[in-house]
C-alpha cells in the first residue's frame, strides 16, 4: 500500500513554472530521494505536500485517499512532517517547550511533564537530546534532531528532510543517517531532499529525479549508479567552462595574516587564518557551509571587524577599516546574498553608482545624467535585461547578479572577492559568471573564491585552500588536488601541515 | 464557476492614484456615523467641513496658518523616516524649538527684523537639533531603539516647559505660566494685511522643496534613501550609514525645532504649555498620508489644515464637535495604510479551478532559487 | 515620619494601579511580537467609556466592564491593522492613539459639551473594612482594583509561563515562522495578546476616572501610556520585574506630590522627568543586549 501519492502536481510563481505535472509517490518505510540541482523544483513539490504551498493543479492521496492539505497543520494531522533547510525553532525556549509547541491541549503547560514526555519521546526513537536545554545554546546537528523530534512528537509517519545534510559536518551526517535508518527500522517513511549523488547512494531505497520542474525518473537504487544518477539530473554533460592555462604567478595582492574573527553569536568563527592570493590566479576557499566562509566574507568587505590579525591589499593595511576603504583599495565584492547587497526600491542605476557615489557627485550634487549613462553602459555592457531607471526589484535572480557584477568589476579592481557567485543561477547565468570571473584572472586580478561547490572550486581555481572550523586546513594546487583529500580536509580529518603547501 | 481570486502581484498602474481617494471615500464613510450621532445631516456637514473653509478668503487663509506647522513637521518626519529612523519626537523637537524662541525673541530686542528673525530661526533649528540628537547618537552608537527614546523625550520636555512656566519664565506682570512677550522685532511679519498668515508659511514651503531637492538631487539624500530602504546593502555599498542617519535624525530635529519658532514668533508671541495640539504626532500623519514624497506631503499637510478647519467650522454651524477633524485625520491615516497594502495585490475572475488559492508567500520567489 | 512613610505607600499604591494594568496589557502585546503604540489611546479612550457608562448607568463595575469592551476593540483594531495587513507597528499604533483620543473627546463634546468643570460621579470606595484596620489601615483600604491589579501581575506569569496559550505568544513573539510551522497559529494567537493587552490597558484609564479622579479630564491620561511604554523595558518584559518598576514610578511621583505640599521650593518636574530620563539611561546601557522579544516590530506574513 503506499503511502503517499501525488498526481500530476503544477505549480507556477508568475512565470515561472516550478512544477510540472509530477508524479511522485512514497512507500511506507522507506527513503526515497528526490533528487536535483538547485531550482529543480524538489523544495516547491515538498512545500505543496506540507502545506506551505498550494498547488495549481493535481491531487495528493494519503494511504489511498484524496487529501486536502490548506496548511502544515492538516499535513502533520495525516501524518506528514517537515525538517526545513532553516530550522524553525525558538531559540530563548527550551529543547522540550519546542517540541510540544502547537501540540499541547488544555489550558495549563506544565514545563515538568513536558520535558518528560519529550524525554520519553526521544528515547523511544534512539534520539540524544537534552529536553531542558535551551535551543540557543545547541549546536546545529543537535538543532535538528530536536527538529527530527517535533515531527516525530507529532506521530509524523513520513518524515520530509529538506537538504539536511548541507549544514553538518561529516561526523554529524553519519549521525543522522543512523537516525533515519532507525526511523525506517520503525516503519516510517522518509523523503530525502538532495543535490548530493553520493549521500543519495548510501541512505536511499528509490531515488525520483528532477530536472526543471519535471520528472527524469524514478529509480532503484540496487539497479543505478551516481554517473546514471548525474545523468539524469543535469542533463548534459557537467562542466562547460574551463581554465585557459596556468597563468604567470604574480606578486601577492590579498594578504591575510593571523586573521580572527567572532560570529553574530560571539563564538570565534575565524580561527588565526592566514591565506595570499597572488595577481593572476583564482584562489578557491572551499568547504561545508557554516565553517566561517560568511564572516571571512564580511571582513574582507569591511561589515565585520576582525579581532586579531591583518589584511593586507597591496601591503596596505586594511585590518578594522570601513566598507569605503575596502573599496578605495581596490577590492570588488560580490557578495552571497546578492539580494542584500542591492537596494530593491531604488533604480538599476542608482544602485550601480552605490559604491563610488564621490565620482558621480560634484559640490554635493549628484550629476544624474552622469548616473544615467553610466548605467546604461554598464547594462550593455553585461547585458543586462532591464532599464537604468528599472527598480531594482523587478529584475530576475541571473540580473541583479549582472548588476552585481557590473558594479564590482566596473571600478576595475585589484582584488576580486566572490562569494557563492553561482548559487542559485540557471546554467547560462552561471557560466556567464565564471567566464567573468576566469576573464578578470587572465586580467591579473586577485580572485578570492569562496565556494561549497565543491565541482565549482576544482574548475575555476588555481590553487584551493580548504576551511573547516574556521581554520585553513591547507592550500594545495588545484590540478594535484583530489576529491578525495579535499574532503577528508573539509571534514577537518586531515590538515596539511605548513612548508608541505606553499611551493 | 468563475471565483474571484486575490493574489500578491503589483496591482495594476491606474489602481495607485486611486488609493488615497479610495481611502478618502471610505473614511469619509465610516465618519458620517459620528455626524449622525450628533444629529446632523452628513452631506451638510461634510459641505461645511470640506467646502465652506474654501470658498471664502478670510477662512481659506486660515487653513494656511493652521498648515504652517504642519508642513514643518511633515517635512521633518519625512526627513527622518526617509533615512529609515523613526522619529517619533518631532512633537519634543517642536517644543525645544519654541523654547529657543521664546528666549532669543526676548534677548534681541534690541536687534532689527533683519537680524533676529534669521537668529531666531537658527536658533530654533539648532534646538531641535539638539533635543533630537541623544536618540540619534544612541541609535547610532549603541542601537538603542529610537521609537521609544524619541517618544519618551516628547514627554520629558514638557516637563521642562512647565518648570520654566511655573519657575523662573513665569509672567511677572500677570503671574500666569507663561512667559513674557517676545519683541515686536524677532515677530515673524504677516504676508496679508489683517490676517494671521505669516513668515513660517513660506519657511515651510521651502523647506519642502529644499526636501525634494536634497532627497532627490543631492547625494546626501541619496544616501539617506538608500539608507533607508536597505540599511545593510547601503553599508555594504560603502554608504556611512551611520553618519547618514545622524544626519537625517540631526535635520529632522532641526526642522521640528523651526516649527516651534514658526508657532511662538508667528502666532503666540510667548511661550505657553499648549503650544502644540500634538503637531508632531500630526506629521507622521502627513509624512505616511503624502508617501513620504515631499509634494505629497504638502498637499496633505494642506488637507489635514483644512480638516481643522473644517472641524471647526461644521463645529459652529452645525454643532458637530470639532474633533470631527481629529478623527477624521487618524481615520484617514489608518484606511490609506489598509488600502495601500492593496496596491501589492490584484483581484482577478478565474474560471472553473479546483480550489481557490491564497495569494502567494512573500518569500516563494526566493524560495525558486535556492530550492 | 511614621505617618509621612504609611500616606506614601499607600499613594504608590494608588499612583501604580493604572500603570501595573497598563504595562500589563503592552506587555502581552510585546511578548506577542507587537509595540502596540495605542496603549495611551486605548487608556484615554477606557477612561472615557467607563466614565460614560458607569456615570449612566449608576453601576461603576458596569463601566469598567465597557471600557474593558472597548480596550478588546481597539486591541482587535490593532491587530487588524498590524498582523492582518502589516502596516508598519509604529505609525499603525500612533495612529489608534490618534483615532481614539479624538474619538473620546468627539463623544465627550457630544454627551457633555463643553462644562467649565470636569463633570464628575460618585467614584468606586476603598475597600471599607480594610481601612478599619489599625495603623495599616490606611494601606490596605485600597479600592478594589488596585488590589485585582496587583492579584493580575501572578496571573499573568502564570498565564505566560504555565499555559499553553502564553508558550504560543512567546513563541509567536519570538519566532513566528517556527511558531507557524509547529502548527500555532500566529494570526490569532496575535490577535488575542492584543486583545487581552486592550482590555488590560482600557481598564487601567477606567481606574483614572472611576476611582482617582471620580471625574474625566482632557489630560486624564498625561502620558502614562508612554510610561508603561517604558516600564516595558525596564522590567526586561519579565511581569513581575515590571510590577517593580511601575511600584518605583508611583513612589517617586507619590513622593514628589507630597514634597510639593510640604512647601519645599523643589522643581517637581524633574522628579516626573526622571523615570523617563532613567528608561532611556537603561536602554543606552542594556543597548544592544536588550532582550527585546525577538520578533517585536516585525510584521508575520504568510497568507
Amino acid at each position: 500500500m503506499l503511502a503517499i501519492q501525488m498526481r500530476g502536481i503544477t505549480k507556477r510563481f508568475g512565470p515561472v513554472l516550478a512544477n510540472d505535472r509530477i508524479d511522485f509517490s512514497l512507500e511506507q518505510g522507506e527513503i526515497h530521494a528526490l533528487l536535483g540541482e538547485n531550482g529543480a523544483g524538489k523544495t516547491t513539490l515538498m512545500r505543496i505536500l506540507y502545506g506551505l504551498y498550494h498547488a495549481d493543479q493535481g491531487e495528493i492521496l494519503v494511504d489511498g485517499h484524496l487529501a486536502h492539505i490548506p496548511s502544515p497543520k492538516e499535513a502533520i494531522t495525516l501524518g506528514i512532517g517537515m525538517v526545513a533547510q532553516h530550522f524553525t525553532l525558538v531559540p530563548p525556549l527550551s529543547v522540550a517547550e519546542n517540541v510540544v509547541l502547537g501540540y499541547t491541549k488544555g489550558l495549563r503547560f506544565d514545563p515538568g511533564a513536558a520535558q518528560q514526555h519529550v524525554a520519553e519521546a526521544a528515547a523511544r526513537f534512539g534520539i540524544k537530546t537534552d529536553p531542558a536545554a535551551i535551543v540557543r545554546h545547541l549546536s546545529v546537528g543537535e538543532c535538528q534532531r530536536v527538529e527530527i523530534l517535533k515531527a516525530l512528537y507529532r506521530n509524523v509517519r513520513a518524515l520530509i528532510m529538506d537538504e539536511p545534510t548541507s549544514v553538518l559536518v561529516p561526523q554529524e551526517v553519519d549521525v543522522l543517517f543512523e537516525t533515519l535508518e532507525r526511523l525506517r527500522g520503525a516503519g516510517l517513511s522518509v523523503i530525502f531532499i538532495s543535490h548530493k549523488l553520493n549521500e543519495v547512494m548510501a541512505v536511499c531505497d528509490r531515488i525520483t529525479v528532477l530536472r526543471q520542474g519535471r520528472v527524469v525518473g524514478t529509480v532503484d537504487k540496487a539497479a543505478t549508479s551516481q554517473i546514471e544518477l548525474a545523468c539524469m539530473m543535469v542533463g548534459r554533460e557537467t562542466f562547460g567552462v574551463t581554465r585557459r592555462g596556468e597563468s604567470p604567478q604574480g606578486e601577492a595582492r590579498l594578504r591575510l595574516e593571523s586573521l580572527s574573527a567572532l560570529d553574530r553569536k560571539g563564538l570565534p568563527a575565524l580561527k588565526e587564518v592566514s591565506l595570499e592570493v597572488r595577481a593572476g590566479e583564482i584562489l578557491g576557499l572551499a568547504g561545508v557551509s557554516g565553517n566561517g566562509q560568511a564572516e571571512l566574507a564580511r571582513v574582507l568587505a569591511g561589515t565585520l571587524k576582525p579581532t586579531g590579525g591583518r589584511i593586507l591589499v597591496d601591503n596596505r593595511d586594511l585590518t578594522g577599516a570601513d566598507p569605503t576603504c575596502f573599496l578605495v583599495a581596490g577590492v570588488g565584492r560580490i557578495p552571497e546574498e546578492r539580494h542584500e547587497s542591492m537596494i530593491g526600491e531604488l533604480s538599476v542605476a542608482e544602485n550601480l553608482v552605490l559604491e563610488c557615489l564621490d565620482e558621480f557627485t560634484r559640490n554635493g550634487l549628484l550629476d544624474r545624467r552622469r548616473v544615467r549613462q553610466h548605467g546604461e553602459q554598464l547594462i550593455a555592457e553585461y547585458q543586462i535585461k532591464a532599464q537604468p531607471t528599472d527598480r531594482m526589484r523587478t529584475l530576475s535572480g541571473g540580473n541583479v547578479q549582472k548588476v552585481v557584477l557590473a558594479r564590482a568589476l566596473s571600478s576595475k579592481p585589484r582584488v576580486i572577492l566572490a562569494s557563492q557567485p553561482t548559487r542559485g543561477l540557471d546554467v547560462g547565468a552561471t557560466e556567464y559568471v565564471r567566464d567573468k570571473l576566469l576573464e578578470q584572472r587572465d586580467q591579473g586580478v586577485a580572485v578570492l573564491l569562496i565556494s561549497e561547490d565543491l565541482d565549482e572550486a576544482l574548475a575555476l581555481s588555481d590553487r584551493i585552500a580548504v576551511i573547516y572550523e574556521g581554520r585553513i586546513m591547507g592550500v594545495i594546487p588545484a590540478g594535484e588536488a583530489s576529491k578525495e583529500q579535499l574532503g577528508m580536509m573539509m571534514s577537518g580529518a586531515w590538515e596539511v601541515t605548513r612548508g608541505e603547501t606553499e611551493n | 464557476m468563475a471565483k474571484l481570486r486575490i493574489e500578491r502581484a503589483a496591482a495594476p498602474l491606474w489602481v495607485r492614484p486611486l488609493i488615497p481617494v479610495i481611502a478618502a471615500v471610505i473614511t469619509l464613510a465610516l465618519t458620517a456615523t459620528l455626524v449622525v450621532l450628533a444629529k446632523a445631516n452628513p452631506f451638510e456637514a461634510y459641505y461645511y467641513f470640506l467646502v465652506v473653509p474654501l470658498s471664502s478668503w478670510v477662512s481659506a487663509i486660515e487653513v494656511l496658518v493652521k498648515s504652517t506647522p504642519l508642513l514643518l513637521t511633515g517635512a521633518a518626519v519625512t526627513f527622518a523616516f526617509s533615512a529609515g529612523y523613526w522619529n517619533i519626537g518631532a512633537e519634543g523637537q517642536l517644543y525645544a524649538g519654541a523654547i529657543a524662541a521664546a528666549w532669543l525673541g526676548t534677548v534681541l530686542h534690541e536687534a532689527p527684523a533683519l537680524v533676529a528673525i534669521p537668529i531666531m530661526l537658527l536658533g530654533g533649528f539648532v534646538a531641535g537639533m539638539l533635543w533630537a540628537l541623544p536618540p540619534a547618537l544612541l541609535k547610532v552608537k549603541l542601537a538603542v531603539d529610537e521609537v521609544v527614546t524619541t517618544l519618551l523625550l516628547n514627554s520629558v520636555i514638557l516637563f521642562v516647559v512647565s518648570y520654566l512656566l511655573n519657575g523662573p519664565w513665569r509672567d511677572p506682570v500677570s503671574g500666569w505660566p507663561q512667559s513674557p512677550e517676545i519683541a515686536a522685532s524677532a515677530i515673524l511679519p504677516k504676508l496679508l494685511p489683517r490676517a494671521r498668515l505669516h513668515l513660517g508659511f513660506i519657511v515651510g514651503l521651502l523647506i519642502i522643496l529644499a526636501l525634494w531637492f536634497v532627497l532627490s538631487r543631492t547625494s546626501l539624500g541619496l544616501k539617506m534613501r538608500a539608507t533607508g530602504l536597505g540599511m545593510e546593502a547601503a553599508r555594504y555599498a560603502g554608504v556611512n550609514v551611520g553618519r547618514a542617519i545622524l544626519t537625517a535624525a540631526l535635520i529632522s530635529g532641526g526642522i521640528a525645532g523651526i516649527a516651534g519658532v514658526s508657532e511662538i514668533a508667528g502666532i503666540h508671541f510667548h511661550l505657553i504649555d499648549a503650544i502644540s495640539p500634538g503637531y508632531g504626532y500630526t506629521g507622521i500623519i502627513i509624512a505616511m498620508l503624502g508617501g513620504l514624497n515631499p509634494f505629497g506631503v504638502g498637499l496633505a499637510a494642506l488637507f489635514v489644515g483644512l480638516l481643522s478647519i473644517g472641524g471647526q467650522t461644521v463645529s459652529r454651524a452645525l454643532g458637530v464637535p470639532a474633533y470631527l477633524g481629529d478623527v477624521v485625520q487618524a481615520a484617514l491615516l489608518l484606511v490609506t495604510l489598509g488600502a495601500f497594502i492593496f496596491q501589492n495585490y490584484r483581484i482577478r475572475w478565474i474560471a472553473d479551478e479546483p480550489r481557490s488559492l491564497p495569494p502567494l508567500p512573500a518569500s516563494a520567489e526566493n524560495d525558486l532559487e535556492t530550492n | 515620619m511614621e505617618v509621612f512613610l504609611i500616606g506614601l505607600i499607600a499613594a504608590t499604591l494608588r499612583v501604580a494601579t493604572p500603570l501595573i494594568l497598563g504595562t500589563l496589557g503592552e506587555l502581552f502585546a510585546e511578548r506577542a511580537g507587537i509595540l502596540n503604540l495605542g496603549i495611551e489611546g486605548t487608556m484615554f479612550c477606557g477612561a472615557f467609556v467607563g466614565f460614560v457608562v458607569g456615570g449612566a448607568t449608576g453601576n461603576l463595575w458596569l463601566g469598567v466592564l465597557a471600557a474593558i469592551v472597548a480596550g478588546i476593540l481597539a486591541g482587535l483594531l490593532m491587530g487588524l491593522l498590524s498582523v492582518r495587513l502589516g502596516v508598519s507597528q509604529h505609525v499603525s499604533g500612533l495612529g489608534i492613539t490618534l483615532l481614539l483620543t479624538g474619538l473620546s473627546l468627539f463623544g465627550f463634546r457630544l454627551i457633555f459639551g463643553e462644562p467649565r468643570i470636569p463633570p464628575s460621579i460618585a467614584p468606586f470606595e476603598r475597600l471599607p473594612i480594610l481601612s478599619q484596620v489599625p495603623i495599616l489601615g490606611e494601606i490596605l483600604g485600597q479600592y478594589a482594583l488596585t488590589y485585582i491589579a496587583l492579584a493580575l501581575v501572578p496571573v499573568c506569569w502564570w498565564m505566560l509561563y504555565r499555559t499553553n496559550f502564553g508558550l504560543q505568544i512567546r513563541a509567536v513573539g519570538e519566532n513566528p515562522e517556527a511558531a507557524d510551522a509547529a502548527g500555532v497559529n500566529v494570526f490569532l494567537t496575535r490577535y488575542l495578546a492584543l486583545a487581552i493587552a486592550g482590555g488590560l490597558m482600557a481598564a487601567g484609564g477606567a481606574f483614572l476616572s472611576l476611582a482617582q479622579l471620580g471625574a474625566f479630564t482632557y489630560g486624564i491620561i498625561a502620558g502614562r501610556g508612554w510610561v508603561c511604554i517604558a516600564l516595558i523595558i525596564f522590567g526586561n518584559w519579565q511581569p513581575v520585574r515590571v510590577l517593580w518598576g511601575a511600584l518605583l514610578f508611583g513612589g517617586v511621583s507619590a513622593l514628589q506630590l507630597r514634597l510639593q505640599t510640604t512647601g519645599l521650593d523643589l522643581p517637581y518636574e524633574m522628579f516626573l522627568a526622571l523615570p523617563y530620563l532613567v528608561t532611556i539611561a537603561a536602554l543606552a546601557v542594556a543597548g544592544r543586549n536588550a532582550t527585546y522579544p525577538a520578533a517585536l516590530l516585525k510584521a508575520y506574513k504568510r497568507e
